[in-house]
């Protein structure tokens, strides 16, 4: 069979590239440009090659925000993704209770990012704030300003609050599009409900959970507001992820070049993580 | 296998239901005997897959009772009651292999491996899929997986039944009717009692011994296919079964002879006997057909269209405003002033819609 080309199809996507082009390629090519030169100001650049990539790999401030990192993101999905599918599981299929329970979970996504941080930097405060008097009350010793461990566990719990709604959400839709008569094809089986779980929902939700697991994944490793307001990367440096490590060197310090190699050495990071949990988790699911 | 019991079962979706509208199954009371191959053939929406759903446990009746061999089981839950169900979609457990799926009732049962190994060599014999049984499920064909559902359930050796839901929905019309003889010959061989859902009337009366049709939320005749086909004891069940449907006229009767309300003048439709009305009803004549002779002589219509079918002519035509059907044999020709007659043979007589029986 000949092939058509119909060259139109080009116009057709230009005002895309145009897009795409100016809000992600040229600024990216900016950083690019950044990353190679040293510049002191007054467009005055001089070329400093890969030294900023050299630079940064070899900084042990660079592996120990990323090493954080990996450690959150870590936590966040061995966190949100079971309790997601958990909540999901147990939401009513049909009635009053869903739509009911869907608006209550949608909430916390609604809400902008730093308004999140602020409302658990006042929850957590141990003058003032509910949670962090409560605990002090009761006679915990929580207090996310001096302690290290304090700080990361609010951190988590402020995510796990804002996000696991999401995996709920996505885990629910992959639920309820499981027709009935698996079910009850389980049932005239005798199925159990760990073997309904186990052969009939999880599969059922393998395609959603690789999403909910990716966008929780890039998600948490980009994560950058909530702990910005609520500890500033602190106390020390022991919540500087590397987004905020990253803004402290470019406004922060003004090291323009670092930062801009640091920049691209993070996105290749995101990128190539995603694409590993991809296609490990495609493989998976297509061998089965 | 065991003989099945439908006690007086009503079942409504409502929560208080009061009229009989509420019904989707207002009542049926039947017996499916041990080792029957049963049809329940009926309209979308008549009742039939609620029917099937509470034989199997799935729906709790509103009233009623459930017997299987003479014991009560209305309350045993689905898995208590060990019925096998294959439904409309095929339902596999697509992680699994051919092999596990059939395993999987048996192991759920906690049944010893040694066991279950041997049940499911049979049964993948039985339904053809020995060759198969090391591949992931869900790489297979409609027709295959929906053999797989049937396996899940012939591999419990003490099933009570055996349900169809509509199963050969999406198969393929060729396999289709592969897979229909299967069942046939497994039927056979094996002395399973079946129950098969289908508003698909070839396929009810190719299946099954007896047909069970529903309409409206009961059933409105038991019979063999040639039961229902000669003397349907309702109209509904005349005009759903055959193709195209029996023509069903109103008339006003004298002695053995019927006329036709929509034409003036008497005809003097000539009936088998002597009709035993049993009250003051509207009065409909029944006539398939294939039992209408179109000739020279009779009562005049006009042809409104012919249907060539290749075995034979279906003739569309108005008698006296109402609108017939008539199947010309292969061969046969169309008069140009066509006129018709009832073969006394094929005709049945209506009273509020049931069938009247007709005295020699």
């Amino acid at each position: 069979m000949e092939k058509t080309w119909n060259n139109k199809a080009w116009f057709m996507v230009l005002p895309v590239l145009v897009l795409v082009a100016f809000s992600a390629v040229v600024p990216l090519m900016t950083v690019v440009n950044y990353s190679v030169q040293d510049t002191f100001g007054n467009n005055q650049f001089f070329w400093a090659g890969t030294e900023w990539f050299q630079e940064m790999l070899e900084s042990d401030r660079f592996w120990e925000a990323m090493g954080r990192n990996l450690i959150f993101s870590l936590v966040i999905l061995a966190i949100e993704i079971p309790l997601g599918i958990f909540i999901a599981l147990n939401m009513p299929k049909s009635g009053w209770g869903v739509p009911v329970c869907l608006v209550l979970m949608a909430l916390p996504l609604l809400i902008p990012w730093n308004v999140v941080g602020t409302i658990w930097q006042v929850f957590g405060r141990v003058d003032i704030g509910l949670l962090g008097y409560t605990a002090n009350a009761l006679g915990f010793d929580y207090n996310y300003v001096n302690d290290p461990f304090d700080a990361w566990v609010t951190v988590i719990v402020m995510d796990v609050w804002h996000w696991t709604s999401l995996v709920v959400l996505l885990c629910y839709a992959g639920l309820v599009s499981i027709p009935d008569a698996y079910y009850q094809a389980a049932k005239i089986d005798g199925a159990s409900r760990w073997a309904v779980f186990r052969y009939i929902q999880l599969p059922k939700m393998n395609r959603v959970l690789l999403i909910a697991v990716l966008l929780r994944f890039m998600d948490s490793f980009m994560i950058y507001t909530e702990p910005f307001v609520v500890t500033g990367g602190g106390p020390g440096n022991s919540t500087t992820f590397l987004s905020i490590d990253l803004v402290k060197m470019a406004v922060g310090q003004f090291d323009l070049g670092p930062a801009a190699a640091m920049s691209i050495i993070y996105f290749l990071i995101v990128l190539l993580l995603s694409w590993v949990f991809y296609t490990v988790m495609t493989n998976y699911g297509a061998e089965r | 296998m065991a003989r099945i019991d439908v006690n007086h079962i009503r079942h409504s979706y409502l929560p208080n239901p009061v009229k009989d509208a509420d019904f989707a199954l207002r009542e049926v009371h039947h017996t499916f005997e041990d080792g029957g191959a049963y049809a329940l053939l009926g309209p979308s929406g008549c009742g039939k897959t609620t029917l099937l759903n509470i034989i199997s446990g799935l729906l709790h009746p509103s009233h009623g009772q459930l017997l299987f061999d003479g014991r009560d089981v209305t309350d045993l839950s689905t898995q208590e009651r060990n019925i096998a169900q294959v439904f409309q979609f095929p339902v596999i457990y697509d992680t699994m292999t051919v092999y596990d799926n059939l395993a999987f009732p048996l192991r759920n049962r906690g049944v010893a491996e040694a066991d279950v190994d041997r049940k499911v060599r049979e049964t993948l014999a039985m339904i053809d899929l020995a060759d198969w049984a090391k591949r992931k499920a869900r790489g297979l064909t409609a027709d295959q997986k929906q053999k797989i559902s049937l396996g899940r359930g012939l591999v419990r050796s003490d099933v009570n039944a055996i349900l169809f839901d509509e199963p050969l929905t999406v198969i393929d019309p060729h396999m289709k009717w592969v897979l229909r003889s299967q069942l046939k010959q497994l039927h056979r061989r094996f002395g399973y009692t079946m129950i098969y859902v289908t508003h698909d009337q070839t396929e009810a009366l190719t299946f099954a011994d007896r047909v069970v049709v529903m309409y409206d939320g009961q059933i409105v005749q038991i019979g063999t296919p040639a039961e229902l086909f000669e003397r349907p004891s309702h109209t509904f069940v005349g005009y759903f079964i055959g193709s195209p449907g029996m023509n069903v006229l109103p008339v006003t009767i004298s002695g053995d002879t019927a006329n036709l309300v929509s034409i003036k003048g008497p005809q003097a439709i000539r009936l088998p006997g002597v009709p035993k009305w049993k009250k003051v009803g509207i009065k409909e004549l029944g006539i398939r057909p294939e039992y209408i002779r179109v000739g020279t002589e009779g009562m005049p219509v006009q042809v409104r269209k012919v249907e060539d079918l290749g075995r034979h002519q279906v003739l569309r035509a108005l008698l006296g405003g109402t609108e017939i059907a008539a199947i010309i044999p292969e061969g046969g020709e169309i008069p140009a002033e066509p006129k018709v007659t009832f073969d006394p043979a094929g005709i049945n007589l209506y009273e509020d819609s049931w069938r009247i029986e007709m005295g020699a």
